[in-house]
């Protein structure tokens, strides 16, 4: 196939499948072995600077804020990031200068609650780069292609655009219809951290609600870090096998964290805490500001059960499962 | 010209019951975070109770009690038929499932091309904005594209983008089939806080359709740095009701976090 036109944007975290199945046949255990650690064993052990990395949910829903947090705490630098509809997540990183390049599907904004002052600010400086632009469904379609194993993933979207100028992706003509398609590269990132609802010892996940694009990512990423709401037991696992949506051969650590989405949403669990996002959004309107932010809840505590005290603990924890429940009304405290 | 409005309502109400008028009983809409989420949820509360809506994280069917702040929010699939992912979604998009698709834009040009990624350089941006998000998928693939643009200027309906993100219909005629996009597919309508429009069959560029209220067509080219088609025959936009209101406002986002702007 004859390659008649491609984006300009960097290629970042393709492999060749021969050599990721050789990274497979080394590095992903398939043995059934117990995985629990820390968010600080799991950080410190996965992941390096320079990292692509990857985190799960999307925007403000089932984030693993825990790692996010413990990134920064470890100073983590010159990272990459996935900006598959990536918002709070991307915004504290590349505030915080861990995260220096992006390739963007979607980021620096809040959805509805408006841009992200410290990232665009990065970004505006200069000191932030994005290198590859694409859409919502050509960044889940990169994890697609690497979770199948193959080199590419042929798709209709992106062509014609500066979308696609700037993207990694090819077009050539179809052998099939004649048309043009444009080609998809594979995404492998070196670490990817999702938050799910539960799941055992092992690594074996179940994930209530929409699972966005977390069934593939967690097939591709070559590390993969489980943050959990609840260890059970296998047992329960192997009672209702079919709610097992990540098995345990795709994880490299396991992480027991209660709350660790917040101030992100939960499916069924916790509301998303406006009044937390309000106050980043404020504060990291200035470099000092979010200094300040982080000195508060990230520097300035231990791990993520004293965060979760310092920002009103089991009692704001309650009023956002009340508001999750809608038996309160949604507070909008970032609207001017 | 002097108007008197049958009942009072803002800007982004009037858009909101355009664009729910538009959506069709027993079709699909593919819709994103503020005024789509809007315009769909009216659509089904009065006309389209069997609207089918579908958002990009995955919710699909829902039926929306309230308005959802974010297109991943567990309420995207509130009594759904479905809380899929985004694969599913995006495939069923391409595979040409969706009817209607909304998009919003910073800068939309007479082809209805979008740029949602950045004003100035791509590298050194004056302003960087969030970028393409679902909404070229949603351009290349969904059957027909509304398109949102609550504030109409010279500023805003430009004769080119900074960037294009979303493709409307690309340089003109047989563009987007010649780019590879999906035959039939392509922008529709453009609502914004001035009028409706469509696009010229043979032309492909953005044409008058209807005025809203009280709008006159000097304001129409005055907002506008591009030649807009204005035609012989053209109408006024439908007002909402008494009823429409209600609903937008007691209902639907009875906070006014979108509408009350």
């Amino acid at each position: 196939m004859e390659v008649l036109y491609e984006g300009l944007g960097q290629l970042i975290g393709w492999h060749d499948p021969d050599e990721n199945r050789e990274y497979v046949l080394h590095n992903k255990s398939r043995e059934l072995k117990d995985k629990t650690m820390t968010a600080n064993q799991a950080v410190g052990k996965f992941i390096k600077d320079g990292d692509f990395i990857a985190s799960g949910g999307f925007g403000h829903v089932r984030v693993s804020m825990n790692i996010i947090y413990e990134i920064l705490r470890q100073q983590k630098r010159n990272l990459i990031m996935a900006g598959k509809t990536a918002v709070h997540d991307l915004d504290i990183l590349v505030g915080n200068g861990c995260v220096d390049r992006v390739e963007v599907a979607y980021s620096f904004g809040h959805e509805i609650r408006g841009l992200s002052p410290a990232s665009r600010r990065m970004v505006e400086s200069g000191k932030c780069r994005v290198v590859a632009e694409t859409s919502n469904a050509g960044y889940q379609w990169r994890f697609l292609a690497g979770m199948l194993g193959i080199p590419f993933l042929p798709s209709r979207n992106l062509m014609g655009t500066d979308t696609a100028k700037y993207s990694s992706c090819k077009v050539v003509k179809d052998p099939f219809s004649g048309k043009l398609i444009n080609l998809i590269p594979a995404a492998y990132p070196d670490v990817a951290f999702i938050h799910v609802h539960r799941c055992d010892i092992y690594g074996n996940c179940q994930i209530d609600g929409i699972l966005v694009e977390d069934f593939e990512l967690a097939r591709c990423a070559r590390k993969l870090i489980i943050t959990t709401e609840q260890i059970i037991s296998s047992d329960v696992i192997r009672t209702e096998p079919w709610k097992t949506v990540i098995p345990f051969y795709f994880v490299d650590g396991v992480v027991e964290q209660r709350y660790g989405s917040h101030p992100c949403e939960m499916h069924g669990e916790y509301f998303f805490d406006e009044e937390h996002i309000a106050e980043w959004l404020d504060l990291s309107k200035t470099d000092d500001g979010v200094k300040k932010y982080s000195g508060k809840y990230i520097y300035g505590v231990e791990d993520f059960g004293e965060y979760i005290e310092l920002c009103g603990g089991e009692k704001k924890m309650f009023f956002l499962k009340e508001r999750q429940a809608m038996r309160v009304s949604l507070i909008t405290p970032w609207r001017k | 010209m002097s108007y008197i409005p049958a009942i009072e309502c803002n800007v982004r109400e009037f858009i909101a019951f355009t664009g729910a008028g538009m959506l069709e009983n027993g079709k699909s809409v593919f819709v994103g975070t503020g005024l789509p989420m809007i315009a769909g949820i009216l659509a089904q509360k009065t006309h389209a109770p069997n609207l089918l809506i579908i958002f990009e994280a995955g919710g699909v069917g829902p039926i929306l009690p309230e308005l959802p702040i974010s297109v991943g929010q567990s309420l995207t699939c509130h009594r759904g038929v479905a809380a899929s992912s985004m694969h599913d979604v995006m495939a069923s998009c391409q595979a040409g499932f969706i009817d209607y698709g909304f998009l919003g834009g910073a800068q939309i040009d007479m082809y209805g091309n979008i740029n949602t990624t950045c004003i100035g350089d791509h590298n050194l941006p004056k302003v960087r904005l969030p970028g393409s998000g679902g909404a070229n998928d949603i351009a290349s693939f969904a059957n027909k594209t509304i398109i949102i643009a609550a504030s109409q200027s010279k500023r805003t309906f430009v004769n080119k983008l900074d960037f294009l993100t979303s493709p409307g219909y690309l340089d003109g005629p047989g563009a987007r089939e010649k780019a590879g996009l999906p035959l039939s597919t392509g922008p529709y309508r453009v609502i914004t806080q001035l009028a409706t429009y469509g696009f010229d069959e043979n032309t492909k560029q953005m044409k008058l359709i209807s005025l809203h209220p009280g709008v006159s067509l000097e304001e129409v080219q005055d907002n506008c740095s591009f030649d807009m088609l204005i035609p012989e025959k053209y109408t006024i936009s439908p007002e909402p009701s008494e009823k429409d209101l209600h609903i937008l406002r007691k209902e639907i986002d009875p906070t006014g976090i979108m509408i009350g702007k």
